[in-house]
Protein backbone atom coordinates (compact mmCIF):
# COMPACT_ATOMS: atom_id res chain seq x y z
CA UNK A 1 0.00 0.00 0.00
CA UNK A 2 1.33 3.43 -0.90
CA UNK A 3 0.55 6.54 1.10
CA UNK A 4 1.07 10.27 0.75
CA UNK A 5 3.96 11.41 2.97
CA UNK A 6 2.10 14.67 3.65
CA UNK A 7 0.06 12.77 6.28
CA UNK A 8 3.23 12.57 8.41
CA UNK A 9 4.09 15.35 10.84
CA UNK A 10 7.64 16.73 11.06
CA UNK A 11 8.70 14.45 13.90
CA UNK A 12 7.56 11.35 12.02
CA UNK A 13 9.18 12.43 8.76
CA UNK A 14 12.51 13.10 10.50
CA UNK A 15 12.33 9.88 12.50
CA UNK A 16 11.82 7.73 9.38
CA UNK A 17 14.39 9.63 7.32
CA UNK A 18 17.06 9.26 10.02
CA UNK A 19 16.22 5.60 10.56
CA UNK A 20 16.69 5.03 6.81
CA UNK A 21 20.04 6.86 6.95
CA UNK A 22 21.34 4.82 9.88
CA UNK A 23 20.04 1.44 8.65
CA UNK A 24 21.44 2.22 5.19
CA UNK A 25 24.83 2.68 6.87
CA UNK A 26 24.73 -0.78 8.43
CA UNK A 27 23.14 0.02 11.81
CA UNK A 28 20.66 -2.57 13.09
CA UNK A 29 17.45 -1.37 14.68
CA UNK A 30 17.25 -1.94 18.42
CA UNK A 31 13.86 -1.94 20.13
CA UNK A 32 13.35 -2.16 23.84
CA UNK A 33 10.71 -2.23 26.52
CA UNK A 34 9.24 1.04 27.79
CA UNK A 35 10.15 0.01 31.35
CA UNK A 36 13.44 -0.77 33.03
CA UNK A 37 14.41 -1.51 36.64
CA UNK A 38 14.77 1.81 38.49
CA UNK A 39 18.08 0.64 39.95
CA UNK A 40 19.77 1.12 36.55
CA UNK A 41 19.00 4.84 36.56
CA UNK A 42 19.54 5.48 40.26
CA UNK A 43 23.11 4.16 39.92
CA UNK A 44 23.84 6.41 36.92
CA UNK A 45 21.81 9.50 37.78
CA UNK A 46 24.45 11.98 36.59
CA UNK A 47 24.37 10.50 33.09
CA UNK A 48 20.69 11.38 32.70
CA UNK A 49 19.72 14.65 31.02
CA UNK A 50 17.07 15.42 33.68
CA UNK A 51 16.89 14.46 37.35
CA UNK A 52 13.38 13.09 37.57
CA UNK A 53 12.37 9.52 36.76
CA UNK A 54 8.75 8.25 36.71
CA UNK A 55 8.62 5.10 38.82
CA UNK A 56 6.02 2.45 39.63
CA UNK A 57 5.95 -0.85 41.49
CA UNK A 58 5.47 -3.82 39.16
CA UNK A 59 3.21 -6.78 40.02
CA UNK A 60 6.24 -8.69 41.37
CA UNK A 61 7.11 -5.86 43.77
CA UNK A 62 10.06 -4.64 41.68
CA UNK A 63 10.52 -0.85 41.48
CA UNK A 64 10.42 0.01 37.78
CA UNK A 65 10.91 3.22 35.78
CA UNK A 66 9.61 4.60 32.52
CA UNK A 67 12.80 4.89 30.47
CA UNK A 68 14.36 8.37 30.83
CA UNK A 69 17.29 7.33 28.60
CA UNK A 70 18.08 4.80 25.88
CA UNK A 71 21.88 4.46 26.04
CA UNK A 72 21.94 2.92 29.53
CA UNK A 73 19.47 0.20 28.48
CA UNK A 74 21.46 -0.61 25.35
CA UNK A 75 24.72 -0.90 27.31
CA UNK A 76 23.13 -3.10 29.94
CA UNK A 77 21.82 -5.50 27.32
CA UNK A 78 25.02 -5.54 25.28
CA UNK A 79 27.49 -8.40 25.79
CA UNK A 80 31.26 -7.85 25.62
CA UNK A 81 32.60 -9.72 22.60
CA UNK A 82 36.26 -9.79 21.57
CA UNK A 83 37.13 -8.01 18.31
CA UNK A 84 33.52 -7.18 17.52
CA UNK A 85 31.64 -4.02 16.71
CA UNK A 86 27.90 -3.72 17.28
CA UNK A 87 26.19 -0.95 15.34
CA UNK A 88 22.74 -0.17 16.64
CA UNK A 89 20.15 2.52 15.99
CA UNK A 90 16.90 3.30 17.74
CA UNK A 91 13.69 5.36 17.82
CA UNK A 92 12.31 5.37 21.31
CA UNK A 93 10.13 7.45 23.59
CA UNK A 94 11.87 8.63 26.73
CA UNK A 95 10.19 10.21 29.76
CA UNK A 96 11.95 13.22 31.21
CA UNK A 97 11.35 16.49 32.97
CA UNK A 98 11.19 19.10 30.24
CA UNK A 99 13.64 21.96 30.74
CA UNK A 100 11.03 24.31 29.30
CA UNK A 101 7.95 23.34 31.33
CA UNK A 102 9.49 21.76 34.42
CA UNK A 103 7.02 18.86 34.09
CA UNK A 104 7.36 15.31 32.77
CA UNK A 105 7.12 14.92 29.04
CA UNK A 106 7.23 12.02 26.58
CA UNK A 107 10.04 12.81 24.14
CA UNK A 108 10.74 10.91 20.95
CA UNK A 109 14.47 10.33 20.60
CA UNK A 110 16.39 8.79 17.76
CA UNK A 111 20.06 7.98 17.56
CA UNK A 112 22.75 5.37 17.22
CA UNK A 113 25.35 3.58 19.30
CA UNK A 114 28.55 1.85 18.20
CA UNK A 115 29.84 -0.62 20.80
CA UNK A 116 33.00 -2.75 20.71
CA UNK A 117 36.45 -2.04 19.26
CA UNK A 118 36.25 1.70 18.57
CA UNK A 119 39.00 3.05 16.33
CA UNK A 120 39.50 6.32 14.42
CA UNK A 121 37.56 4.92 11.45
CA UNK A 122 34.58 4.21 13.66
CA UNK A 123 34.72 7.68 15.25
CA UNK A 124 34.86 9.21 11.77
CA UNK A 125 31.81 7.22 10.67
CA UNK A 126 29.76 8.26 13.72
CA UNK A 127 30.75 11.94 13.42
CA UNK A 128 30.02 11.83 9.71
CA UNK A 129 26.55 10.35 10.34
CA UNK A 130 25.91 13.07 12.93
CA UNK A 131 26.81 15.64 10.24
CA UNK A 132 24.64 13.89 7.64
CA UNK A 133 21.71 13.86 10.11
CA UNK A 134 22.01 17.65 10.49
CA UNK A 135 22.53 18.22 6.76
CA UNK A 136 19.27 16.37 6.04
CA UNK A 137 17.39 18.79 8.28
CA UNK A 138 18.84 22.13 7.27
CA UNK A 139 21.32 23.86 4.98
CA UNK A 140 22.53 25.92 7.91
CA UNK A 141 23.98 23.74 10.66
CA UNK A 142 27.08 23.52 12.81
CA UNK A 143 28.62 20.42 14.33
CA UNK A 144 30.57 21.44 17.42
CA UNK A 145 33.44 19.12 18.38
CA UNK A 146 35.51 18.88 21.55
CA UNK A 147 37.87 16.36 23.12
CA UNK A 148 37.55 15.37 26.77
CA UNK A 149 41.09 13.96 26.97
CA UNK A 150 42.56 17.28 25.84
CA UNK A 151 40.43 19.33 28.25
CA UNK A 152 41.21 17.00 31.17
CA UNK A 153 44.95 17.10 30.44
CA UNK A 154 44.83 20.90 30.82
CA UNK A 155 42.63 20.68 33.94
CA UNK A 156 44.80 18.04 35.62
CA UNK A 157 47.79 20.29 35.04
CA UNK A 158 45.96 23.13 36.83
CA UNK A 159 44.69 21.29 39.91
CA UNK A 160 44.21 17.89 41.51
CA UNK A 161 41.09 18.98 43.40
CA UNK A 162 37.87 17.49 41.99
CA UNK A 163 35.85 20.34 43.51
CA UNK A 164 37.94 23.03 41.79
CA UNK A 165 37.82 21.07 38.51
CA UNK A 166 34.03 20.83 38.81
CA UNK A 167 33.77 24.61 39.34
CA UNK A 168 36.09 25.36 36.41
CA UNK A 169 34.21 22.93 34.13
CA UNK A 170 30.91 24.63 35.00
CA UNK A 171 32.37 28.04 34.07
CA UNK A 172 33.98 26.63 30.92
CA UNK A 173 30.59 25.27 29.79
CA UNK A 174 29.23 28.82 30.11
CA UNK A 175 32.29 30.33 28.35
CA UNK A 176 32.62 32.27 31.60
CA UNK A 177 36.29 33.17 31.28
CA UNK A 178 36.19 35.94 33.92
CA UNK A 179 35.06 33.55 36.67
CA UNK A 180 37.68 30.96 35.67
CA UNK A 181 40.28 33.68 36.27
CA UNK A 182 38.68 34.45 39.66
CA UNK A 183 38.72 30.76 40.69
CA UNK A 184 42.37 30.45 39.66
CA UNK A 185 43.26 33.53 41.71
CA UNK A 186 41.32 32.28 44.76
CA UNK A 187 42.87 28.80 44.55
CA UNK A 188 46.44 30.03 43.79
CA UNK A 189 46.60 28.28 40.42
CA UNK A 190 49.61 29.73 38.52
CA UNK A 191 48.57 32.39 36.00
CA UNK A 192 50.49 30.65 33.21
CA UNK A 193 48.37 27.49 33.59
CA UNK A 194 45.17 29.50 33.91
CA UNK A 195 46.06 31.44 30.75
CA UNK A 196 46.74 28.23 28.81
CA UNK A 197 43.27 26.96 29.71
CA UNK A 198 41.65 30.29 28.83
CA UNK A 199 43.47 30.21 25.49
CA UNK A 200 42.20 26.68 24.88
CA UNK A 201 38.62 27.91 25.38
CA UNK A 202 39.17 31.06 23.35
CA UNK A 203 40.50 29.26 20.29
CA UNK A 204 37.22 28.08 18.84
CA UNK A 205 35.80 28.08 15.35
CA UNK A 206 36.04 26.29 12.02
CA UNK A 207 38.30 23.25 12.29
CA UNK A 208 40.62 24.23 9.43
CA UNK A 209 41.32 27.57 11.11
CA UNK A 210 41.59 26.31 14.68
CA UNK A 211 43.62 23.11 14.31
CA UNK A 212 46.92 24.82 13.34
CA UNK A 213 46.54 27.24 16.30
CA UNK A 214 45.90 24.32 18.65
CA UNK A 215 49.15 22.71 17.58
CA UNK A 216 51.01 25.66 19.09
CA UNK A 217 48.95 25.55 22.29
CA UNK A 218 49.19 21.81 22.97
CA UNK A 219 52.75 20.79 23.81
CA UNK A 220 53.65 17.25 24.79
CA UNK A 221 53.23 13.86 23.14
CA UNK A 222 49.87 13.09 24.72
CA UNK A 223 48.20 16.28 23.46
CA UNK A 224 49.92 15.99 20.08
CA UNK A 225 48.49 12.46 19.74
CA UNK A 226 44.99 13.72 20.58
CA UNK A 227 45.34 16.50 18.04
CA UNK A 228 46.48 14.02 15.39
CA UNK A 229 43.45 11.85 16.16
CA UNK A 230 41.07 14.84 15.82
CA UNK A 231 42.71 15.77 12.50
CA UNK A 232 42.43 12.21 11.27
CA UNK A 233 38.73 11.95 12.29
CA UNK A 234 37.81 15.20 10.55
CA UNK A 235 40.04 14.46 7.56
CA UNK A 236 38.35 11.08 7.18
CA UNK A 237 34.92 12.62 6.62
CA UNK A 238 34.36 12.33 2.90
CA UNK A 239 31.66 14.98 2.50
CA UNK A 240 33.50 18.30 2.25
CA UNK A 241 30.32 20.26 3.06
CA UNK A 242 29.96 18.43 6.39
CA UNK A 243 33.68 18.79 7.08
CA UNK A 244 33.44 22.55 6.59
CA UNK A 245 30.60 22.76 9.16
CA UNK A 246 32.67 21.28 12.00
CA UNK A 247 33.71 23.79 14.64
CA UNK A 248 36.17 22.99 17.40
CA UNK A 249 35.10 24.33 20.80
CA UNK A 250 36.60 23.06 24.04
CA UNK A 251 33.92 24.78 26.12
CA UNK A 252 31.86 21.70 25.25
CA UNK A 253 32.64 19.38 28.16
CA UNK A 254 30.66 16.23 28.91
CA UNK A 255 30.35 14.63 32.34
CA UNK A 256 33.89 13.54 33.25
CA UNK A 257 32.64 10.38 35.00
CA UNK A 258 31.17 9.06 31.75
CA UNK A 259 32.75 10.63 28.70
CA UNK A 260 36.28 10.39 27.36
CA UNK A 261 37.61 11.13 23.90
CA UNK A 262 35.54 13.16 21.47
CA UNK A 263 32.22 14.81 22.39
CA UNK A 264 30.05 16.72 19.96
CA UNK A 265 26.83 18.72 19.62
CA UNK A 266 24.73 19.78 16.63
CA UNK A 267 23.03 23.15 16.15
CA UNK A 268 20.63 24.33 13.45
CA UNK A 269 20.21 28.02 12.68
CA UNK A 270 16.93 29.28 14.16
CA UNK A 271 16.61 26.53 16.80
CA UNK A 272 17.71 27.88 20.19
CA UNK A 273 18.97 24.64 21.72
CA UNK A 274 21.23 21.83 20.53
CA UNK A 275 19.38 19.27 18.41
CA UNK A 276 21.99 16.52 18.59
CA UNK A 277 24.56 15.46 21.13
CA UNK A 278 26.94 12.59 21.54
CA UNK A 279 30.43 11.36 22.24
CA UNK A 280 32.64 8.51 23.31
CA UNK A 281 31.64 7.07 26.68
CA UNK A 282 34.13 4.36 27.62
CA UNK A 283 34.02 5.48 31.26
CA UNK A 284 30.29 4.80 31.46
CA UNK A 285 30.89 1.36 29.92
CA UNK A 286 33.57 0.68 32.54
CA UNK A 287 31.25 1.87 35.31
CA UNK A 288 28.65 -0.61 34.11
CA UNK A 289 31.18 -3.45 34.13
CA UNK A 290 31.81 -3.61 30.37
CA UNK A 291 35.22 -3.88 28.72
CA UNK A 292 34.11 -2.61 25.31
CA UNK A 293 34.43 0.99 24.12
CA UNK A 294 31.42 2.91 22.86
CA UNK A 295 30.44 6.02 20.94
CA UNK A 296 27.04 7.30 19.90
CA UNK A 297 24.67 10.22 19.61
CA UNK A 298 21.03 11.16 20.05
CA UNK A 299 18.87 13.51 17.98
CA UNK A 300 16.31 15.42 20.05
CA UNK A 301 13.15 15.30 17.97
CA UNK A 302 11.21 17.52 20.39
CA UNK A 303 13.52 20.41 19.42
CA UNK A 304 12.64 19.86 15.75
CA UNK A 305 8.83 20.06 15.94
CA UNK A 306 8.70 23.52 14.38
CA UNK A 307 11.58 23.21 11.90
CA UNK A 308 10.83 24.08 8.29
CA UNK A 309 12.05 21.05 6.41
CA UNK A 310 13.50 21.34 2.90
CA UNK A 311 10.84 20.83 0.15
CA UNK A 312 12.49 17.63 -1.06
CA UNK A 313 12.79 16.16 2.45
CA UNK A 314 10.47 13.16 1.97
CA UNK B 1 21.12 41.59 4.26
CA UNK B 2 22.43 40.13 7.50
CA UNK B 3 19.81 39.48 10.18
CA UNK B 4 19.67 42.01 13.02
CA UNK B 5 21.21 40.94 16.30
CA UNK B 6 18.42 40.82 18.90
CA UNK B 7 19.53 42.27 22.24
CA UNK B 8 17.41 42.03 25.42
CA UNK B 9 18.10 44.81 27.91
CA UNK B 10 16.73 44.99 31.46
CA UNK B 11 14.16 47.78 31.94
CA UNK B 12 15.26 50.50 34.36
CA UNK B 13 18.38 52.38 35.38
CA UNK B 14 20.78 49.48 34.81
CA UNK B 15 19.40 48.91 31.29
CA UNK B 16 19.89 52.57 30.38
CA UNK B 17 23.45 52.52 31.70
CA UNK B 18 24.22 49.33 29.80
CA UNK B 19 22.68 50.73 26.59
CA UNK B 20 25.18 53.61 26.79
CA UNK B 21 27.96 50.97 26.84
CA UNK B 22 26.53 49.33 23.70
CA UNK B 23 26.31 52.76 22.07
CA UNK B 24 29.95 53.50 22.93
CA UNK B 25 30.88 50.06 21.58
CA UNK B 26 29.58 51.09 18.14
CA UNK B 27 26.00 49.77 18.29
CA UNK B 28 23.86 52.91 18.71
CA UNK B 29 20.09 53.14 18.38
CA UNK B 30 19.15 56.71 19.44
CA UNK B 31 15.37 56.22 19.38
CA UNK B 32 15.68 53.86 22.37
CA UNK B 33 16.12 56.89 24.66
CA UNK B 34 12.98 58.66 23.39
CA UNK B 35 10.09 58.68 25.83
CA UNK B 36 7.33 56.56 24.29
CA UNK B 37 5.63 53.22 24.76
CA UNK B 38 7.59 51.34 22.10
CA UNK B 39 9.25 48.15 23.28
CA UNK B 40 11.53 47.31 20.34
CA UNK B 41 14.03 49.60 18.64
CA UNK B 42 16.02 48.89 15.47
CA UNK B 43 19.09 50.32 13.85
CA UNK B 44 19.67 48.32 10.63
CA UNK B 45 22.87 50.26 9.92
CA UNK B 46 24.43 49.05 13.17
CA UNK B 47 22.78 45.62 12.68
CA UNK B 48 20.97 45.63 16.05
CA UNK B 49 17.44 45.41 17.46
CA UNK B 50 17.08 46.25 21.16
CA UNK B 51 14.14 45.49 23.40
CA UNK B 52 13.36 46.25 27.02
CA UNK B 53 12.15 43.39 29.19
CA UNK B 54 11.67 42.79 32.91
CA UNK B 55 15.19 42.14 34.33
CA UNK B 56 14.31 38.64 35.55
CA UNK B 57 12.96 37.74 32.08
CA UNK B 58 16.19 38.53 30.17
CA UNK B 59 17.67 35.01 30.62
CA UNK B 60 14.38 33.46 29.43
CA UNK B 61 14.44 35.50 26.20
CA UNK B 62 18.07 34.57 25.63
CA UNK B 63 17.81 30.88 26.57
CA UNK B 64 14.79 30.44 24.27
CA UNK B 65 16.52 32.29 21.40
CA UNK B 66 14.09 35.24 21.14
CA UNK B 67 17.14 37.36 21.95
CA UNK B 68 20.60 36.42 20.65
CA UNK B 69 22.30 38.22 23.52
CA UNK B 70 21.20 40.16 26.61
CA UNK B 71 22.28 41.71 29.86
CA UNK B 72 21.27 40.18 33.18
CA UNK B 73 22.37 40.53 36.79
CA UNK B 74 24.46 37.70 38.22
CA UNK B 75 21.79 37.32 40.94
CA UNK B 76 19.18 36.41 38.30
CA UNK B 77 21.61 33.99 36.60
CA UNK B 78 22.49 32.32 39.91
CA UNK B 79 18.83 31.96 40.83
CA UNK B 80 17.46 30.57 37.55
CA UNK B 81 20.63 28.88 36.21
CA UNK B 82 19.69 29.24 32.54
CA UNK B 83 21.53 27.22 29.89
CA UNK B 84 23.34 30.16 28.25
CA UNK B 85 26.86 31.50 27.74
CA UNK B 86 28.06 34.17 30.18
CA UNK B 87 30.48 36.09 27.98
CA UNK B 88 31.48 39.15 29.97
CA UNK B 89 31.34 40.77 33.40
CA UNK B 90 30.22 44.32 32.56
CA UNK B 91 31.42 45.50 36.00
CA UNK B 92 28.40 47.72 36.44
CA UNK B 93 25.32 47.36 38.67
CA UNK B 94 27.67 46.06 41.36
CA UNK B 95 26.24 44.79 44.65
CA UNK B 96 26.49 41.77 46.96
CA UNK B 97 24.28 38.78 47.71
CA UNK B 98 24.31 38.55 51.49
CA UNK B 99 22.72 36.83 54.45
CA UNK B 100 21.72 39.22 57.26
CA UNK B 101 20.03 39.06 60.65
CA UNK B 102 18.93 41.52 63.38
CA UNK B 103 21.79 42.99 65.45
CA UNK B 104 22.63 40.63 68.30
CA UNK B 105 21.08 37.58 66.62
CA UNK B 106 22.73 34.29 67.57
CA UNK B 107 21.96 31.24 65.42
CA UNK B 108 20.29 28.50 67.45
CA UNK B 109 21.39 25.38 65.59
CA UNK B 110 18.79 23.27 67.45
CA UNK B 111 16.11 24.88 65.28
CA UNK B 112 15.55 24.86 61.55
CA UNK B 113 16.70 28.26 60.29
CA UNK B 114 13.88 30.38 58.81
CA UNK B 115 15.17 32.29 55.78
CA UNK B 116 13.15 35.03 54.05
CA UNK B 117 14.24 35.71 50.49
CA UNK B 118 13.32 36.46 46.90
CA UNK B 119 16.17 34.13 45.86
CA UNK B 120 14.98 30.71 47.04
CA UNK B 121 17.36 28.75 44.78
CA UNK B 122 20.45 30.68 45.86
CA UNK B 123 19.50 30.44 49.56
CA UNK B 124 18.80 26.70 49.29
CA UNK B 125 22.16 25.99 47.60
CA UNK B 126 24.11 28.26 49.95
CA UNK B 127 22.77 26.73 53.18
CA UNK B 128 23.11 23.20 51.71
CA UNK B 129 26.79 24.00 51.06
CA UNK B 130 27.31 24.81 54.76
CA UNK B 131 25.09 21.95 55.94
CA UNK B 132 22.37 24.03 57.63
CA UNK B 133 18.75 22.91 57.44
CA UNK B 134 16.43 25.76 56.48
CA UNK B 135 12.82 26.70 55.92
CA UNK B 136 12.46 29.07 52.96
CA UNK B 137 9.94 31.89 53.21
CA UNK B 138 9.57 33.15 49.67
CA UNK B 139 8.79 36.89 49.55
CA UNK B 140 8.63 39.22 46.56
CA UNK B 141 9.79 42.48 48.19
CA UNK B 142 10.54 44.35 51.45
CA UNK B 143 12.56 41.35 52.62
CA UNK B 144 14.17 43.38 55.46
CA UNK B 145 10.88 43.54 57.35
CA UNK B 146 10.63 39.73 57.75
CA UNK B 147 13.05 39.28 60.72
CA UNK B 148 11.81 42.49 62.36
CA UNK B 149 8.27 41.07 62.52
CA UNK B 150 9.49 37.61 63.53
CA UNK B 151 8.54 36.03 60.19
CA UNK B 152 12.11 34.78 59.67
CA UNK B 153 15.41 34.47 61.54
CA UNK B 154 17.58 35.73 58.67
CA UNK B 155 17.25 37.11 55.17
CA UNK B 156 19.13 36.42 51.93
CA UNK B 157 19.06 39.46 49.67
CA UNK B 158 21.15 41.82 47.56
CA UNK B 159 22.60 45.01 48.98
CA UNK B 160 24.57 47.78 47.30
CA UNK B 161 25.67 50.01 50.20
CA UNK B 162 24.09 48.26 53.20
CA UNK B 163 22.20 51.45 54.19
CA UNK B 164 18.70 49.86 54.16
CA UNK B 165 20.01 46.99 56.26
CA UNK B 166 21.55 49.39 58.81
CA UNK B 167 18.42 51.53 58.96
CA UNK B 168 16.44 48.39 59.82
CA UNK B 169 18.95 47.31 62.47
CA UNK B 170 20.17 44.34 60.43
CA UNK B 171 23.81 43.20 60.20
CA UNK B 172 25.46 41.25 57.42
CA UNK B 173 26.39 37.72 58.48
CA UNK B 174 28.00 36.51 55.27
CA UNK B 175 28.63 37.57 51.68
CA UNK B 176 27.36 34.79 49.43
CA UNK B 177 28.45 36.26 46.08
CA UNK B 178 29.55 39.42 44.30
CA UNK B 179 26.91 40.57 41.84
CA UNK B 180 27.21 42.66 38.67
CA UNK B 181 25.65 42.85 35.21
CA UNK B 182 26.72 40.12 32.77
CA UNK B 183 26.56 39.88 29.00
CA UNK B 184 24.86 36.58 28.12
CA UNK B 185 24.32 34.79 24.81
CA UNK B 186 22.11 32.04 23.45
CA UNK B 187 24.27 28.96 22.75
CA UNK B 188 22.92 28.45 19.24
CA UNK B 189 23.01 32.17 18.30
CA UNK B 190 26.61 32.31 19.52
CA UNK B 191 27.52 29.75 16.83
CA UNK B 192 25.58 31.34 13.96
CA UNK B 193 26.09 35.06 14.81
CA UNK B 194 29.65 34.66 16.05
CA UNK B 195 31.27 37.54 14.14
CA UNK B 196 28.73 40.09 15.31
CA UNK B 197 28.72 38.81 18.92
CA UNK B 198 32.54 38.85 18.99
CA UNK B 199 32.44 42.52 17.87
CA UNK B 200 29.97 43.37 20.67
CA UNK B 201 32.14 41.55 23.24
CA UNK B 202 35.28 43.36 22.01
CA UNK B 203 33.54 46.77 22.12
CA UNK B 204 32.17 46.22 25.62
CA UNK B 205 35.28 44.61 27.10
CA UNK B 206 37.38 47.57 25.90
CA UNK B 207 35.22 49.73 28.20
CA UNK B 208 35.32 47.38 31.21
CA UNK B 209 39.11 47.08 30.85
CA UNK B 210 39.42 50.90 30.62
CA UNK B 211 37.38 51.20 33.85
CA UNK B 212 39.77 48.95 35.78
Amino acid sequence: MKFDSSVLNNTEKIMFALRALYMGSGYRRYTMSRFEEYDLYSRNKDFLVSDGVITFTDTNGMLMALKPDVTLSIIRNCRDEENSLRKLCYNESVYRISKKTGTFKEIMQTGLECIGMIDAGCLTEVLSLAGESLAMLSDSFILELSDMDTVLTFLNDMTQSDDIKRRIIKCAGERNIHEITEICEQESIPELKCKSFRDLLSISGRAEKVLPELGRLCPGDRLAARLDLIKSIIGGIGDTEIRSRIEIDFSLIGDVSYYNGIVFRGFIDGIPDRVLSGGQYDRLMEKMGKRSNAVGFAVYLDELERIELPDDFC
Amino acid sequence: MEKLLNIALPKGRLGEKVYKMFEAAGFPCPEILETNRKLTFENPEAGVRYFWVKPSDVPIYVERGAADIGVAGKDILMEYQPDIYELLDLKTGKCRMISAAPEGYVDNTQHILRVATKFAGIARRYYASIGREIDIIHLNGSIEIAPILGLSDVIVDITETGTTLKENNLKIIDTIASISARLIANKSSFRFRRDMIDRVVAGLSAQTEADR
